[in-house]
């Protein structure tokens, strides 16, 4: 009995529980970027996707090159000595971007609107050159050890029928992403530099006043969006694989997991994005052997005990994020409304 | 007497100042200023063109015509943020704190400009202000009315201004913070900074004020110490209810 209901658990930590905190993670990794832009710059920038696109890009192209040169980091992915110019090339990028396009309207005084649809043309000019440089194919760039923990080891280790998992890429991915939050969050909170862009977010005029340079600011910004892009894209492709139309539809549950959490708020961006991976992992995951564990064998279910197909996972985040606009439309964390 | 009192040279002075956003004038050669140590308030009715000449002297309004000069230096084009590098400092009406930075980090964005330390002065500020040092790990937006409003005067006060302009600091705050501001900007006053302030509580604000000027659609229509403003019987009919 006891084991059974270990089984049950194992199966539900393999299958939605670690799967989850990785992809949570770098939910909560994009979704900072775009709370970030939208607090400090106060538009949706939707083409938060396609930078994070092209960050990973970035480190897609210089792990490629690295791997020709026979360096690695042993074990781990050389994707890891290849993120730093995945994170060059984003702020590059921002910046660019930025000087280019986002400052005229920044000079003209649009209205947020308006900022939102020059960022879908940005999407797709941005989408456009990664096509261009890398093409549109699946690209798999990760290497070294595929499991920190493997299934098989955990069962002999454990005397369990049902193994537990645990992929690197995920290993780097939640690790990564507590060391760039906490560093994110001391830079806020503890520099000067980063108190002026909180001071500057909430309260422009008062802002100027206090002699805070608004170019500096945007500037810093788009640098934090880049990197964050960066790293984001490059750890869900480290996950899954790359492929450039990914991050188009990685948009929605990104958006969804900031204003779930509460647009501009840090902390909302972190808890929407778990709260939106683990929906969806829920929702789509398979409870049939779960139950079978759990149940006497006369009411095991014979289906598959889905909630959801997964083909249909897009639709949850959409789902919740409709029901927190409804409900609380300034998220968990009230944060402001878009 | 107006020509008399204008030759005096002021530390701070907006002399002749015509204006307005845009469109109309709302200043017309309106002149107010304000000398070292001195309290000068700034009366009138609703509509009178206060806060615009405050924010006029301040650089957040093109001037058609007139002046602004601190000790003697015309200032009159640049830029509200280079007027606090002159030694101004401004609190507005509203909005005049950062809501979700603590009262702390208010006070260091205060001295954003600063690039001596600031320690002492965040001491001197929080003995002026002593519930301020209490709820300095609060965020500024959490804090009363009376308390913001503090916390807006020791943001100001953080660049150690010679001059500072406050408009309307008493807006929405109960009788009794009212009288505990008034007394916390004397002392202010005394350590030998400059005010000027936009009061609706005329009365109690000419009580404390060195000098007064009291403003009627843009235009200066009486110019004299407080005291001697309290005294005219015009201006108690007029504008002091009786």
């Amino acid at each position: 009995m006891v084991t059974d209901v270990l089984n049950a658990l194992v199966l539900i930590a393999n299958f939605v529980i670690v799967p989850g905190l990785a992809y949570g993670s770098q939910l909560a990794l994009g979704a900072l970027g775009v709370t970030l832009v939208y607090s400090v710059l106060r538009f949706s920038n939707f083409a938060h996707g396609e930078m994070m696109s092209f960050g990973a890009m970035g480190t897609v192209l210089m792990t490629w090159w690295l791997q020709s040169q026979n360096i690695s980091l042993g074990g781990l992915p050389t994707a890891l000595l290849a993120l730093p110019f995945g994170i060059l090339g984003a702020i590059a990028l921002c910046l660019f971007v930025d000087r280019t396009v986002f400052s005229y309207y920044r000079r003209t005084r649009s209205a947020g609107v308006t900022y939102l649809i020059v960022s879908v043309g940005v999407m797709f000019a941005i989408g456009g050159l990664i096509r261009f440089i890398i093409g549109p194919k699946d690209r798999v760039f990760a290497d070294g050890d595929r499991f920190i923990l493997k299934a098989r080891a955990f069962k002999k280790m454990t005397g369990l029928s049902e193994g537990l998992s645990i992929k690197t890429s995920q290993g780097v991915t939640v690790i990564a992403a507590i060391i760039i939050v906490a560093l994110l969050f001391w830079f806020l909170n503890r520099t000067k530099t980063g108190k002026s862009m909180r001071a500057y977010s909430d309260n422009e005029d008062l802002a100027l006043l206090s002699g805070i340079n608004p170019e500096r600011v945007v500037m810093i910004v788009w640098i934090i969006t880049g990197a964050l892009a960066a790293i984001a894209g490059s750890l869900y492709g480290l996950d899954k694989s790359y492929k450039p139309f990914t991050y188009l539809q990685i948009l929605l549950p990104i958006f969804a997991s900031a204003i779930v959490g509460g647009v501009g708020s840090p902390v909302g961006a972190i808890a929407g994005g778990f709260v939106i991976a683990f929906s969806e992992l829920f929702v789509t995951f398979a409870y049939k052997k779960v139950l079978g564990y759990l149940l006497p064998d006369a009411i095991a279910p014979s289906g598959l005990m889905q909630i959801l197909s997964t083909d249909y996972k897009i639709a949850v985040s959409f789902v919740i994020l409709v029901i927190v606009l409804l409900i609380r439309p300034t998220g968990i964390f009230s944060g402001k409304t878009l | 007497m107006e020509k008399s009192k204008r030759k005096t040279v002021q530390y701070l002075i907006g002399e002749n100042m015509t204006g307005g956003y845009g469109g109309a004038n709302i200043l017309h050669s309106c002149t107010i200023g304000v000398d070292k140590g001195e309290i000068a308030v700034v009366v009138g009715p609703n509509g009178a063109g206060k806060s615009t000449a405050m924010k006029a002297v301040f650089g957040m309004l093109h001037l058609a015509e007139g002046q602004v000069r601190i000790d003697g230096e015309d200032i009159t084009h640049l830029k509200p943020q280079e007027r606090v590098l002159k030694g101004m400092g401004f609190v507005p009406q509203n909005n005049n704190v950062f809501p979700s930075l603590t009262v702390e980090e208010n006070l260091e964005m205060g001295a954003f400009i600063r690039t001596s330390d600031i320690s002492d002065t965040m001491a001197q500020i929080f003995d002026l202000f002593p519930v301020l040092k209490e709820k300095r790990r609060q965020p500024a937006g959490e804090l009363s009315g009376g308390q913001r409003q503090q916390v807006a005067v020791g943001r100001a006060l953080m660049t150690q201004p010679k001059v500072l302009m406050l408009d309307e600091p008493t807006a929405g705050v109960s009788p009794i913070v009212m009288d505990e501001l008034f007394d916390r900007i004397i002392e202010v006053a005394r350590t030998g900074i400059a005010i000027l302030m936009v009061e609706q509580n005329a009365k109690q604000a000419l009580n404390i004020a060195d000098k007064g000027f009291v403003l009627v659609q843009g235009r200066n229509r009486y110019t004299d110490t407080g005291q001697a403003l309290l005294a005219d019987q015009d201006v108690r009919k007029a504008f002091l209810g009786g």
